[in-house]
């Protein structure tokens, strides 16, 4: 028996591992799979109350979470590989004009 | 059990999550979002949400991750450099705090929300409905009471497929 409470911090942690990623890394790839774990956290949310609503209708949302996430990752890394292509470096601290 | 068995799948999920911060090489990172995403199904299948567990496996750590691997291996990206402006305070002050702050905060409003008293696994999850979660119920409510919202995703699938081919297209 484990209580809701524990699966909400769980999640809470989680989230803030993102939240510091997405602050304190400087490789934007490591930022964008920062942006994945928050999703993931979120969707461990849902599954619990799901389970303790005894809804279903929290498995479909998360299952359109994953379905924005998905696209999210492959425009996400197309743009990535497109900065890549005119600014030859991946660190956001370099990054830092609109037009070259 | 369910307590053990949360309470090992938890710890795995927030020491690779940790991992995911400390790893300098963002392959390191890849690998260890890959274990948080393995063990957050294995806390799926603890809330008896058996399709979202398979979905997380093959979506998540299956197909999302592949493609992370692809474009860091396609990049050639090397170890992050520390730019000497970037400030270390928020390493060493902040996500400590953030996390702690968090967790605090949650443990404050679920204790006052009377979400203590409620438990979840145990015997009347296990035998309660067997349903519960398996793909049968899932398909049925997605393609019955979600038929739209189901049918805009695949729309948006597709948006997505044609943005990332003229992204990453090559220009002449």
């Amino acid at each position: 028996m484990v209580p809701l409470s524990y699966y909400l911090i769980l999640s809470a942690i989680l989230f803030a591992c993102g939240v510091a990623g997405f602050l304190i890394k400087r490789n934007i790839i490591t930022i964008f799979m920062s942006i994945e774990l928050m999703l993931n956290a979120v969707n461990l949310t849902f599954v619990a109350f799901a389970a303790e609503l005894r809804l279903l209708s929290g498995h479909v949302f998360v299952f359109f979470v994953m379905v924005v996430a998905a696209a999210e990752a492959a425009v996400g890394l197309a743009i990535i590989i497109s900065v890549f292509r005119t600014r030859e470096t991946l660190n956001v601290d370099r990054i830092n004009l609109l037009k070259l | 059990m369910h307590l053990v068995l949360f309470f090992i799948f938890g710890a795995v999920c927030v020491g690779a999550a940790i991992n995911l911060l400390v790893q300098k090489h963002p392959i390191n990172s890849a690998l260890s979002l890959i274990v948080v995403m393995g063990s957050l199904a294995l806390l799926y299948l603890l809330l008896g949400a058996e399709f979202v567990a398979a979905i997380q496996v093959i979506v998540y750590a299956g197909a999302v991750m592949v493609l992370f691997v692809f474009v860091i291996m396609l990049l050639n990206a090397g170890e992050e450099e520390v730019l000497p402006h970037t400030s270390r305070v928020a390493v060493t002050l902040g996500v400590p705090g953030l996390i702690v702050g968090l967790a605090i905060g949650v443990w404050v409003i679920s204790r006052y929300a009377g979400l203590d008293r409620i438990t979840i696994g145990g015997p009347q999850v296990l035998n309660g409905s067997e349903a519960f979660g398996n793909p049968r119920s899932v398909a049925q409510l997605l393609f019955r009471d979600f038929l739209l919202p189901f049918e805009v995703t695949s729309i948006l699938i597709l948006i997505a497929i044609l943005g990332a081919v003229v992204l990453a297209r090559r220009e002449e």
